[in-house]
Parts: structure tokens; sequence; C-alpha cells
């Protein structure tokens, strides 16, 4: 490669993702990302493991998901085109499946004999706990205790298919403490257990290997647009937690420059008010559960609690590949309140008969009124990625009843 | 030569095995940390693990998690852990090795950090979530400040792996006896034995053993091939149990005494 320009195809090989990734983990847990690093590899050349998750996602998720033109929400933003790219129809109800066949295959062609995962909304418990029943692999799901009360539907599912589900009662008990748990469990059985890890975050293979198993939603949706509308979006908008439903559908488009791209992070009460998810907008770099990226920390390194009303959103880290999008400029970084979110979540409820999940209703909201300023010609489009059955006792909560 | 160097060749002239204490930084508060430090110096404990908190221990069992958020909320950071072990330099000469995780010490930044530490009267870091591969900053740093980068090797990590961490380390190499979390154990696990001979006889560095030593017997068996044990957990309980309490202090010696006395 020739000197000072920069690699095409990222991460490198010591998983960087220019300063930021790598492995910043338990000398333990070295070996077995490198196994984990070397099996993944090899299975991505097979063709016959392509062939076998590429039917899965067809015949068990119910992929190609479609691409929706949102033609009243475009109405009464009077700008921009939306086209929703609807990850909620996935089985399960979100993207999450698309990672946890593919690691979920990985996994049995490893020989592994259980799964653990951390799950912050549940969505990511419920697709490992339907890999795990599919396959016939003992499961453990660790899940703050907080996020165990507001997901109680997503906690009964994983019961219901057979999965164990650990509450987690340190810290801020939410999708951190879930990390680091199953962190913990991984460093004690780490030779027969497979670490399902749900988010482009921790150490390196786990950024490449999540994004790489979600980018399948970005190649529809090009090759899906391209059909509806022709020519390519203008924006494509996602919601940004670790974020990995943003780079399974951004990863298609980096190549284009032309196509703009917004990550949309949960501001929460407000940026102002210190009870928030934005990572990338007002953390500093650091390491946080194996990578270097911006984390919310203090000025002594601790980390900080997230705040946010969507559980999938309320993590102090985030992908050290968006770190690299932000600081490339290739992407840029914005926050949506929790208000804002509910906003969202109405608008496409009330007029295209959607209901998104929170975390979605953040992209939403943030696409909305992006094309509210744009120009009629132009598009864009929105990552939904999940539905909002499992959000129906927080807004139940909130809203008290239906006005 | 280091203080390290010096306390490992020490032993190996005097035929003993070498005893590695840690105890949280500011745990129960910075003061009464000090007077903990100094009884496990003065009842024998060659090294000084001196544990700097963080927020999001993973590598850690129960026992040290609590005494992390006690320090946390006593207001621990890196730099009252380095006045700490300024206050521990007045009276002692014993080498002190901080233990913490990298992102405190990222955030302090890392080039005052060695420094700093150095005028402190720090010997050496040991950064569990920083393995070799991503340690070639802060090694030659510390290198520069004449510190100790003291690597840590596991049961999975394979031998070609441990040579390369040896060769890389400086100090002594810090074996981890079990696939785990630290905290106390009951037994020292039987394959341990043959598995630390055969460490022992592949590397340059002295071998210290830890995670899950809790009593003078299981120090005894693990430095059976080894250099050194280190006693964590099983020192934090005595600290969890007494606290600000007058007769903590000496508890803690009564038991490093014991370990140490096995050791001979």
């Amino acid at each position: 490669m020739p000197e000072g320009k920069p690699p095409r195809r990222l991460p490198d090989r010591s998983g960087h993702f220019g300063p930021f990734g790598g492995r910043y983990v338990a000398e333990t847990l070295m070996s077995a990302l490198i196994d984990l690093e070397k099996a993944y590899k090899a299975a991505a050349r097979d063709r016959s493991f392509r062939r076998e998750l590429e039917g899965l996602l067809r015949d068990y998720a119910g992929r190609p998901t479609p691409v929706y033109f949102a033609q009243r929400l475009s109405k009464k933003a009077g700008g921009a085109r939306i086209y929703i790219k609807r990850e909620d129809l996935s089985h399960t109800g979100s993207h999450k499946i698309n990672n946890t066949l593919g690691q979920g295959l990985l996994a049995r062609r490893m020989g592994k004999r259980r799964i653990i995962a951390e799950t912050g909304a549940g969505q990511h418990g419920v697709a490992t706990a339907t890999v795990c029943a599919m396959m016939g692999i003992p499961c453990e799901v660790y899940m703050g205790e907080d996020d165990v009360r507001r997901q109680a539907l997503n906690v009964f599912r994983m019961r219901l298919l057979g999965s164990g589900v650990t509450p987690v009662t340190s810290g801020s008990r939410t999708l951190k403490d879930a990390m680091n748990e199953a962190l913990r469990d991984w460093v004690t059985n780490v030779r027969t257990t497979y670490y399902l890890i749900g988010s482009t975050a921790g150490p390196h293979p786990y950024p490449a290997m999540v994004r790489d198993f979600q980018s399948v939603i970005g190649r529809e949706a090009i090759r899906q647009f391209r059909k509806a509308k022709g020519g390519m979006p203008s924006a494509v908008v996602a919601c940004v937690g670790g974020g990995s439903n943003a780079m399974g559908i951004f990863h298609s488009f980096i190549p284009h420059p032309k196509v703009r791209l917004f990550g949309v992070e949960a501001a929460g009460l407000g940026l102002s008010s210190g009870k928030h998810g934005a990572t990338l907008a007002r953390g500093k770099v650091g390491v946080l559960h194996g990578s270097k990226s911006y984390v919310l920390q203090d000025a002594d390194g601790q980390i900080l609690e997230a705040h946010s009303i969507s559980a999938g959103l309320d993590y102090p880290g985030v992908g050290p590949e968006h770190a690299w999008l932000k600081d490339s400029g290739r992407a840029k970084y914005v926050s949506v309140t929790d208000e804002q979110a509910l906003e969202g979540f109405d608008l496409l409820s009330r007029l295209e008969g959607i209901q998104p999940a929170l975390e979605s209703a953040h992209a939403v909201a943030y696409g909305y009124a992006l094309a509210r300023r744009m120009r009629r010609s132009e598009t864009v489009l929105i990552n939904l990625s999940g539905r909002g059955d499992k959000d129906m006792g927080i807004l139940m909560d909130r809203k008290g009843s239906v006005p | 030569m280091t203080a390290i160097d010096a306390a490992f060749r020490r032993l190996r002239e005097t035929g003993e095995k070498g005893l590695v204490a840690y105890l949280t930084a500011g745990d129960p508060d910075p003061s009464t940390a000090a007077d903990y430090f100094r009884a496990a110096a003065d009842a024998g404990a060659d090294l000084l693990e001196v544990g700097v908190p963080f927020s999001d221990p993973t590598a850690d069992g129960p026992t040290i998690e609590a005494a992390s958020r006690r320090a946390l909320a006593a207001g621990m950071n890196v730099p009252k852990a380095l006045e700490l072990v300024q206050r521990i330099r007045k009276t002692h000469a014993t080498p002190v090795v901080l233990f913490g995780y990298y992102n405190p010490f990222l955030r302090y930044g890392l080039g005052n950090l060695w420094r700093d530490a150095r005028a402190a009267g720090v010997d050496g870091f040991l950064i569990v979530d920083l393995p070799f591969e991503e340690a070639g900053e802060a090694v030659r740093g510390m290198r520069a400040e004449g510190l100790s980068w003291i690597p840590l090797a596991a049961p999975t990590s394979g031998m070609e792996r441990i040579r390369a961490i040896d060769r890389a380390g400086s100090g002594f190499l810090y074996l981890i006896s079990v696939t785990g979390v630290t905290g106390v154990r009951e037994t020292f696990p039987p394959e341990m034995m043959a598995w630390s001979r055969k460490v022992k006889s592949a590397v340059e560095l002295p071998l210290a053993v830890g995670f899950g030593i809790s009593t003078p017997a299981m120090a005894r068996s693990a430095t059976r091939y080894a250099d050194a044990a280190v006693v964590g957990s099983a020192c934090v309980k005595i600290v969890e149990r007494h606290g600000r309490a007058s007769r903590g202090p000496a508890d803690l010696s009564r038991f490093v005494r014991s370990l140490k006395s096995a050791l001979r």
C-alpha cells in the first residue's frame, strides 16, 4: 500500500479504524479473539457458509426487507421524498437477526457448546435466543436490571425461547453493565463459550464482523432504491447506540461521496442536561469494552451513565468505525431528544401506520426534520431498524391514555 | 537495575519466594489505605500492587469490584493514587506497581503519567486490558522513565505467545492462574502446577502467579515453580471487613505474615 494513502478497506490487519478500534481486553481473551478472527475469515471465504447464511436470511429471517416510499410522511414534510428501509419486518422484529444468524452459524462451525450475549432493549437478546433455539445451542443473555424492567416483554420472549436471562444489578443497570457481566462470563468460560456481541462495538474482530453481517441492509437498499426511484438517495439516516444498524446501512454507501450519511444519537433529556447517550457528540476518546473510540467519561476517565428513553441507545460507548467516520467527516452525527423521538414515533404511526421501536424513532424524527429542509427533488432513506411492540409499556407510561 | 529487579534478585539469593500484596488505592479512604499498605510492607510483602479503581472493572470479581466502588466514592483517581504512592514512599522502599485499567491512565495523559509516576516513586505498571499488541506506545514511554511494564499471561495464551509477552515485558511476568475474574478461590487448579513449571522454563522474567490465591498453603503450592504469589481479593476482604477500624491494619499484617512465612 502506498504511504499516506488511506487503506481502502477498514479495519487494518490489527483491527484499527485509523486510531480507533483494536483489542483492549484481558490477556485471557486474546487467544479467543485471535481464533475468532481466523474462524470468521475462513467462514467468510467459504462458499457453503455464505450459501447457508443467505438461505437462512431469506427463508428464516424474511429477507430482503422492502424499501417503502412514505408518501404521507413526505407530503407532510413538504421537502425531500422519504423512503424507509423496513428492518422492522425482519423475523424477531429488528435488524439484529442478520448478525445473530451469521455469528450463530460461526459459533456452531467453531464447535462452541454455549452462547452468551448482552442486550439493552432486548432485541439482540431475542434475536440471539431465537437463533440458539433454532440451532439447539444453550443460551444465556445478560441484561441490566433497569432494562429488564422497561423491556419486560422481550425478557418474557427470551425465556419462552428457552434462553436464560440474567439481570445485572451493578452500575447503571443498563447495556454497559450487561456487557461487563457478559465479558466476565466469557473470561471464565472462554474455552467452551461463544460471546455473540450484538453491536459494532467490542474488541476486534467484532466491529468489522458485525458490520459485515449487517451490511446486507445497505446492499439491498442500494439495489431497491435504484429500482424504486433510480439513482442514489441524497441522504441516509440511522440511529446510533453501539451502531450496528447504522453501519449496516452506511457500509455500502460509504464509497458514494454524494450520499450524505447521518447517524442519530440519543440526546435524552437534552445534551446540556448531562442525561443523554450522545457519545460521538459529547464523549472523549477512550477505551471501553475492548476498543478505542469515543466514550462518555468524566475528567478521571471513569465511565459515565448514559440516558435515553430507548434502552438500545442508552450506552456510553460507540463502535470504533463510527468514531472514524465522524473524524474523517464521511458521516455526520446528530442527536434527537426523548421528546423528539416520541414525536417521530407518533408521526410514523399516524401517517404511515408503522410503529417504530423507540430507537428507530430517533432516526425517523431526524430524517423527517432533514427532509423538511431539503428540496423536493431530493430523497432521504431512513433505516427503520426495529418495530415498536416492545415499547408499548413505556409508551403507555409516558402517554397515560391516547388523546 | 530497577527496584523490582533488585527485589527478585534478593529473593533468589535468599532462596525464598516473593509475596505481592494487592489493595485498592483509596479503600476505604486515601489515608487509611496508606496505613494498610504500610502494614502489608512491614509484615513482609515484597511488592505492593496499588489498584487504581475503574468504574467498569471487567476482569475483576465482586470483591475487587466492591473495593473499586468504595474507592471511587471516596474520590480516588490517578492523581490521588500517585499521592498515595508518595505517602508510602516517605516511609517504605518496597517496590510499588500501579495496577489498573487503561482508560483512567489514558485520560490522565500517557506522556505526563510516566513522568509523574516516576516522580511519585512508582516502579511499574500492570494494565489489565492493555495486551502487548496495543502496548507499544505505553511500553516505550515507561521504558524512557525507567518504569517496568509488567505483562500478563493467561492459561489460554499458548507458549509461543507467552514467549513474545516475556520478551516485551520487564520486572516480572504475571501469570493468571485460572480462566476467570479475580476473587478468592478454595483450591488451586491441579493442572496449574505443571503449567507454571512449563512457563517458568520458557521465560526469562521472574514469574508471579495470581488470581484466587487466598491461603498460605495455596501461596506455597502456587510458587512451587514460580517466584512469587500475588494475593489480592483475600487482602481486600480484610479491608472490607475492618474499613477505618484501628485493628484493620494489624489484622492485615497478621494475614500477610502468615502468607510470607509459608513462602520462606
